[in-house]
């Protein structure tokens, strides 16, 4: 699959900013009130920018963005639209949220069901996210059970990377997030890890000549045209084994350099400002591959033997 | 309005004999040259006469090269593919605007473009390539079955039909109910075998695919040969010659070339 | 959830529908262009017209694309840079008429023949020819001379018809169809709904082809055959039945030459022709008179082979005992043959026992009584259900004359020929073979200011025909009629640029040519052709071919070398008629013909081509072309002509609606509102023949009687098939010192060599010529199905499915080569080289290269980008191909053509092919890019 930047910044981002904006939640859960207004403030404008940024690229790749509000109108069948739904939901007790967390609204009783709410429509805006990849079966790769758990996963420590960045600059740094990060970077290391090595093994058993019907003997002859057309552009795109390797090793170190710079943080807090980025640029090499490595089941009928 | 509908007792859609196609593209560029003043239009011809021109049709043929188990060279299968109609259209459910709908009374997957929003979410989700996004109209086109002339009352009857079928100079395209067992394809698919294209994907096409047949040569046909007589042929010859004089008439004996 | 919109399901997207007739290829299809506010918005076949019954083809369809292309010429141009330069000047059409006049009024005033007129893709040669023939030039052809000739040729003098759309397999009775090479071009649609046909009722179809692609694809059995080895193949079928008895004796004994006596008079002026009475008729032999009689005598049933003595002492044999004992000899035994065509000779039995088979075990019977031309009546029409089509497969080689007579031989021995279930003819067929029309222009004829008496494409009937002069020399600028090319009857117009650039046999002083790219895939050896256009007279600085005309629709190549561009109309723009006295849609069941008329007015300054000539015509003052007053006598251009031409009283350009009331057809007075019934016909005339005259249309008497009264016949004689051709036999005995003409010493080994009177194979020549194995390869193009000829690639739709071409090559040579997939590789030929990508298959004969025809384009010609994928990756294997053999013995160098007609033999390239060194992704050779015309872009 082609991987549209527009499309891979809106997972990233908006990946991100649900996982900050659902640790903020349940900060307020559990912790009731922000210790700091500034604090609360900026977070909560990083972890809405980063999702309102993701959400607006998201838009970009759209023939029609003026139409995007009709997106939310097949959520009964549509794990986009449910998306949709979900992420505009989530505005709501975000932003209420954010205001009697900060103690803009001084209401601090709804701090704990706004903060758990707003939490749990991070992760329903997450998990619709990622089903809506889960469940194309026409891409082999995406149509796996840890495709939801990664998204998830990814939301969470990215999410965790950025406030944590944010919360030392404001000195509000604590081993717990340390902790936190650290596990959830541990969680994407071993979930991506076996997610690379479901789909490696995953028999690639969709072929050509099931495609065509035309039997084993099958292969192409001619495309159907010489001119490239939108199939070929948005499906044909297939990255090179090797490639692949090379980006899927640059994927660990760069988790590694993460996982080093949060050890580091033990001596000084202020390596999360290196390993937050680290992640977010992991987080994006991954999704890059998350779409290279999408092989979709129509390249059958444009010359690849199996998919 | 993406959830898809009951299913309908007709169940319109195409069967592409493969056996007869000769790959000469009169379905494509009819198709193309229908649709682009038709429902779907416009189909854009982006930078036409450019190196890298990128035009939205409907209507696809792939040339494919099949071997064949008992023979040394592989056939050539001219192979139109367009949108199947699918009982169960996956691209339908995943639209989010609901612009991507199944007819309820004929089965005819369809794109609404005042609603279409131009995610290509269905196309990725399609297994068959059928969706193409037009980039400059912002929306996805698709194959219409051409709704508007197979109903349409400004066509004799026998015109009503899709522009492809219409065009096919072989007659390799049939179109008809595929829900009515009784009908000409449905009767079509039950003798040649038609077939599914990627059935487990579960998207149960309608649109059917007959076969190529076997081949009548060597492979299938017991070697005969015309029977030899005695003496030289050209005596052999001569006597059959002989013989439609009917016996009526002395017949020269000298079958002798004179030299020279 | 929303409901499901409603849709307009009955949208009338026109205003307006007109019928007129297809132009994206020769095949001439009925259409209906749907327009709205004076747009083209669609065009579908039409289903009442007789050749495509409604459908259309993958061409058809891209119509609108053509019609609305930016390449199209806008205004009449005058060269004003360096001929290529591609700098014009925009004129106006008073100029560009009174240049052209001037031009051409000096021509005609000193030496009618200094002007070449040359037409391409003319669907108006009825006119053309006429107008030439009128000027007073015999240096007129259209492109037969480079695609058909030699099997049109073949079948004219054989059995007065031919195959390319003059005939066509019975598709609703065949059961054994075979089909010789690529046919994709001619009889399009016709072909592809027949092929439909077989497909349904599972009859089998044979295709012999180096290449599976196409119809071929399709094929119950495919049979890759090496190119330019069909008549072999075909000679071993021959051989088989031959052996086993399995011809149809009764029809050859009737229908055929077969039984009619031979001279056995070996080196004297009569041998190998036929004995004759004293009226000129031919004789059979007797046998219960035991003398000769007139082969008109139905009483007679002579014996079918046989050696006799005649009354005066000759001998003679009957012409089918020539042919079999040739054709029974061990060099057409199966086993000969096989490694020289690659069939195996198995095969080779096989199919001969499947002919067999099918023609004389299943027979089919219409009940349909009918009587021949000796008034024996037949109540049923017995049918041979085999049926063959050939087309460029056989032509495109130097032995498809006699390839072509071969495969007639065939059909004929099996009683196939206009035959329930065989191959039928379509009027205005069959034509007395060969057809009674003579070439005009010999010494004497051609006189400044005066027509010539005649047309000047016609048919040789024996070396007093010829246009030579007393030398021996040609007449003709392109050498046809000559020694060179006896029977070249469409003319030689891929010898036309380098003859008149070379001097050979003279120069001309005006290049007019029509819808011909030239300078490019219509030419063979580009290069040196392009040096040919632009070569200037060192002494004076003139150019050698002094002035070029040329009329196009479109920034062709060939524009680039003209000195004045006449600006032709779309397809849709302007009148035509597709006329019985050219080419009609006739179908086997009846004669049809067809108008073309203008559906939308041109939005430029164009005008028709055929109206702009008799524009011309009028100014120069051609007779037929001006009323006595000397003012025009077409004054509205071509479709005046086309209403008001009569060719001979009663006969004009169309055959329906004749006579004052319209109800006439074929004869009958000019009909001032013929163009008015045709439009309200659906712009076609078809009149199905009744039963009786469908079938044995060559010796049916109610045909006969009936093509006599429509005009297509002179008389009733029958058209008895030629298998042994007695005309062939007077250039032999030419070359052996017999008769008035005889041949210059240099050309009497080869007229005699290839005048043979009974088919026969020789090696296509230039393989033969050309060491073999530095060349091992056959190299061979084929025109893609949604394409014909350059026009494809101008055509936004048909572009994007063909852009750009490949060399085609068998995998098991590929990898003997150490090719793979996408390399470029070199391809040489004795001639030239070109540098091109590779795609490999296995549907292709292992010695044999393929690619598609003229998709190779010059940088910025066309309208198209500079870069474009047909520039830059697509090539032509014309760059290969010399227009002239090597040299032979005495310095002389025949052109690249069959030696009986001139046909062009584009099919006998020899190559080599190598890894390229260079695999930078760009085709070579790469020309300059030429300037994009004004106003086209």
């Amino acid at each position: 699959m082609n991987p549209a930047y527009s499309v891979l910044l809106f997972t990233t981002a908006s990946g991100a900013g649900y996982g900050m904006l659902a640790l903020l939640g349940l900060t307020g859960f559990s912790h009731g009130p922000a210790s700091s207004m500034a604090f609360a403030l900026v977070s909560m404008v990083i972890a809405l920018g980063l999702i309102t940024v993701g959400l607006l690229s998201s838009t970009f790749h759209l023939g029609h963005p003026e139409r995007a509000w009709r997106a939310v109108s097949q959520w009964r069948s549509s794990w986009l639209s449910r998306e949709g739904v979900a992420a505009i939901i989530t505005y709501g007790p975000a932003l209420l949220f954010g205001a009697v967390w900060s103690g803009l609204i001084d209401a601090p009783q709804l701090i704990a069901p706004l903060g758990l709410f707003t939490a749990v429509m991070c992760a329903v805006t997450v998990f619709s996210t990622g089903k809506i990849y889960s469940t194309l079966n026409t891409i082999r790769a995406w149509n796996q059970p840890l495709t939801v758990p990664v998204y998830l996963s990814f939301a969470l420590a990215s999410g965790a990377a950025v406030l944590m960045a944010v919360a030392v600059i404001f000195g509000r740094f604590q081993t717990f997030q340390l902790a936190l990060g650290a596990s959830a970077l541990l969680l994407i290391a071993v979930l991506k890890f076996l997610y690379w090595k479901a789909i490696d093994n995953a028999p690639r058993d969709r072929t050509m000549a099931n495609a065509t019907g035309l039997g084993a003997g099958v292969r192409q002859w001619e495309l159907p045209h010489t001119a490239r057309n939108f199939i070929q552009k948005e499906m044909g795109f297939v990255v090179a084994r090797r490639h692949s390797e090379k980006l899927r090793a640059l994927f660990f170190i760069l988790l590694a350099i993460v996982a080093a710079a949060y050890g580091a943080c033990l001596i000084s807090p202020w390596f999360a400002l290196i390993a937050a980025p680290v992640l977010l640029f992991a987080a994006w090499v991954e999704r890059w591959l998350f779409f290279a490595e999408g092989e979709h089941v129509v390249t059958l009928f444009y010359g690849n033997q199996q998919a | 309005m993406t959830c898809l509908p009951a299913p309908s007792a007709k169940k319109l859609g195409l069967v592409i004999d493969l056996d007869t196609c000769v790959g000469c593209q009169a379905c494509a560029t009819s198709c193309k040259e229908w649709n682009t003043q038709g429902y779907s239009a416009p189909l854009t011809d982006a930078n036409p006469r450019s190196a890298d021109p990128l035009g939205t049709w409907l209507n696809r043929i792939h040339g494919y090269e099949v071997k064949e188990a008992d023979n040394e060279n592989s056939r050539i299968v001219n192979f139109p593919r367009s949108c199947l109609h699918c009982e169960t259209p996956a691209c339908v459910t995943v639209c989010p605007t609901g612009a991507s709908y199944k007819r309820a009374e004929d089965g005819i997957v369809l794109v609404n473009p005042d609603v279409c929003i131009g995610c290509k979410l269905c196309s990725w989700a399609c297994p068959y390539g059928a969706r193409e996004y037009d980039y400059s109209h912002g929306v996805m086109k698709k194959c219409t079955l051409c709704v508007d002339r197979i109903y349409n009352e400004n066509f004799v009857e026998e015109d009503r039909v899709p522009a492809c079928v219409k065009a096919c100079p072989t007659g390799a395209r049939h179109f008809g109910d595929l829900g009515d067992a009784n009908s000409k394809v449905s009767k079509l698919v039950a003798e040649r075998g038609g077939y599914d294209l990627l059935p487990e994907m579960g998207t149960k096409p309608v649109n059917k695919y007959l076969p190529p047949r076997a081949r009548r040569d060597a492979t299938t046909l017991p070697p005969e040969s015309l029977p030899k007589g005695d003496g030289s042929a050209i005596d052999r010859l001569f006597a059959w010659a002989d013989g439609l004089l009917g016996g009526k008439q002395a017949a020269p004996r000298s079958t002798k070339k004179t030299k020279g | 959830m929303g409901a499901q919109p409603n849709i307009a399901t009955s949208p009338k997207t026109w205003d307006e529908i007109k019928t007129t007739t297809c132009y994206m290829c020769a095949c001439r299809c009925g259409i209906k262009v749907y327009l709205k506010d004076g747009t083209v918005k669609y065009i579908e076949g039409n289903r009442d017209h007789p050749v495509n019954k409604g459908v259309i083809c993958g061409k058809g369809a891209s119509g609108i694309q053509q019609h609305y292309s930016p390449s199209r010429l806008s205004k009449p141009l005058l060269r004003v840079g360096e001929r290529g330069s591609g700098e014009f000047r925009e004129i106006e059409w008073d100029e560009a008429l009174a240049l052209a006049t001037d031009w051409l009024g000096a021509v005609r005033k000193t030496d009618p023949k200094k002007l070449a007129f040359f037409t391409g893709r003319d669907q108006s040669q009825g006119l053309t020819g006429w107008w030439a023939s009128q000027f007073g030039t015999m240096n007129y052809a259209a492109h037969g001379g480079f695609c058909s000739v030699n099997m049109a040729a073949a079948g004219l003098y054989t059995f007065g018809g031919a195959f390319w759309e003059f005939g066509e397999p019975d598709w609703h009775h065949t059961k054994y169809f075979m089909l010789f090479g690529v046919a994709e071009d001619h009889g399009s649609n016709p072909i592809k709904a027949g092929l439909g046909k077989l497909k349904a009722r599972g009859a089998k179809f044979v295709s012999l082809n180096p290449i599976r692609t196409g119809y071929s694809a399709i094929a119950d059995e495919w049979i890759g055959v090496k190119p330019g080895t069909d008549g072999l193949f075909v000679g071993a079928l021959i051989h088989e039945l031959l052996a086993a008895q399995k011809i149809d004796g009764e029809y050859l004994v009737r229908y055929t030459n077969s039984p009619w006596l031979v001279i056995e008079n070996p080196g004297g002026a009569d041998h190998g022709l036929f004995a004759r009475d004293k009226d000129g008729v031919a004789l059979v032999w007797d046998g219960s008179k035991k003398k000769p009689a007139p082969h008109t005598d139905g009483a007679v049933n002579p014996p079918l082979m046989g050696r006799f003595k005649l009354p005066d002492g000759r001998k003679a044999v009957t012409s089918f005992q020539l042919i079999a004992e040739r054709f029974l000899g061990d060099d057409w035994s199966p086993d000969t043959v096989a490694p020289q065509c690659g069939v195996p000779a198995d095969t080779i039995r096989r199919i001969a026992a499947e002919l067999a088979r099918v023609a004389f075990e299943e027979q089919i019977e219409l009940d349909i009584p009918w009587t021949d031309h000796v008034g024996r009546k037949h109540d049923k029409m017995i049918g041979r259900p085999v049926s063959m089509h050939a087309m460029r497969g056989i032509s495109a080689h130097a032995n498809g004359f006699q390839t072509c007579r071969t495969i007639h031989l065939l059909q004929i021995m099996l009683g196939t020929i206009d035959v329930p279930g065989g191959f039928r003819y379509k009027a205005p067929y069959p034509k007395p073979i060969p057809p009674h029309v003579k070439p005009a222009g010999k010494s004497g004829q051609v006189k400044p200011n005066t027509p010539l008496p005649g047309p000047p494409l016609g048919f040789v009937m024996s070396p007093e025909d010829l246009l030579v002069d007393e030398a021996g020399n040609p007449l003709r600028l392109d050498k046809g009629f000559s020694w060179d090319a006896p029977m070249s009857s469409h003319g030689m117009m891929h010898m036309v640029t380098t003859n008149a650039a070379l001097g050979d046999p003279y120069n001309i002083d005006v290049l007019f040519m029509y819808m011909a790219n030239m300078s490019w895939n219509s030419a063979m050896n580009v290069p040196d052709t392009i040096k040919y256009l632009t070569a200037k007279d060192e002494k004076t600085g003139e150019h050698v071919i002094p002035k070029i005309i040329y009329s196009d629709s479109y920034a062709s190549e060939m524009v680039y070398y003209a000195d004045l561009i006449l600006p032709d109309t779309t397809y849709l723009e302007r009148w035509d008629c597709i006329s019985m006295l050219d080419r009609p849609i006739s179908e086997a069941d009846g004669p049809a013909d067809a108008i073309r008329q203008p559906v939308v007015e041109p939005d430029r300054d164009v005008r028709p081509f055929q109206t702009v000539l008799l524009d011309l015509g009028a100014r120069l003052g051609l007779p037929a072309m001006v009323k006595a007053d000397g003012s025009p006598r077409y004054p509205g251009g071509y479709s005046d002509y086309i209403v008001n031409h009569e060719r001979t009283p009663g006969i004009g350009p169309l055959a329906g609606f004749r006579g004052e009331d319209g109800k006439s057809f074929g004869k009958g007075a000019v009909n001032p509102d013929q163009l008015k019934r045709y439009i309200e016909n659906g712009c076609h005339w078809y009149y199905e023949l009744p039963d009786e005259m469908k079938y044995f249309k060559h010796v049916n008497k109610a045909y006969l009687e009936w093509a006599v009264s429509f005009g297509f016949l002179g008389n009733t004689e029958p058209i008895i098939h030629q298998l042994y051709c007695e005309p062939l036999q007077t250039f032999r005995l030419a070359a052996q010192g017999h008769g008035k003409v005889i041949p210059p010493d240099r050309h009497k080994q080869r007229i005699e060599t290839y005048f043979d009177p009974i088919p026969f194979w020789y090696p296509p020549f230039e393989g033969e010529m050309v060491e073999k194995d530095a060349f091992p390869m056959h190299a061979v193009t084929q025109r893609p199905m949604a394409m014909y000829h350059s026009w494809g690639s101008q055509n936004t739709w048909l572009r994007q499915i063909l852009g750009r071409n490949w060399l085609y090559m068998a995998r098991s040579k590929a990898k003997e080569l150490g090719v793979v997939d996408g390399d470029w590789v070199t391809v040489t030929s004795h001639h030239g080289k070109i540098k091109a990508p590779v795609k490999l298959m296995d549907g292709v004969n292992a010695d044999t290269v393929w690619t598609w025809n003229a998709i190779g384009k010059r940088s910025g010609a066309w309208a198209l980008d500079k870069d474009a994928p047909e520039a830059k990756k697509g090539f032509l294997l014309n760059h290969l191909i010399s227009e002239l053999l090597p040299e032979r013995g005495g310095g002389y160098r025949y052109s690249n053509s069959d030696p009986v007609t001139g046909q062009a033999a584009w099919y006998d390239l020899k190559v080599r092919i190598e890894k390229a060194a260079d695999q930078s992704d760009e085709s070579a050779p790469q020309f300059p890019s030429v300037k994009p015309l004004p106003r086209t872009t």
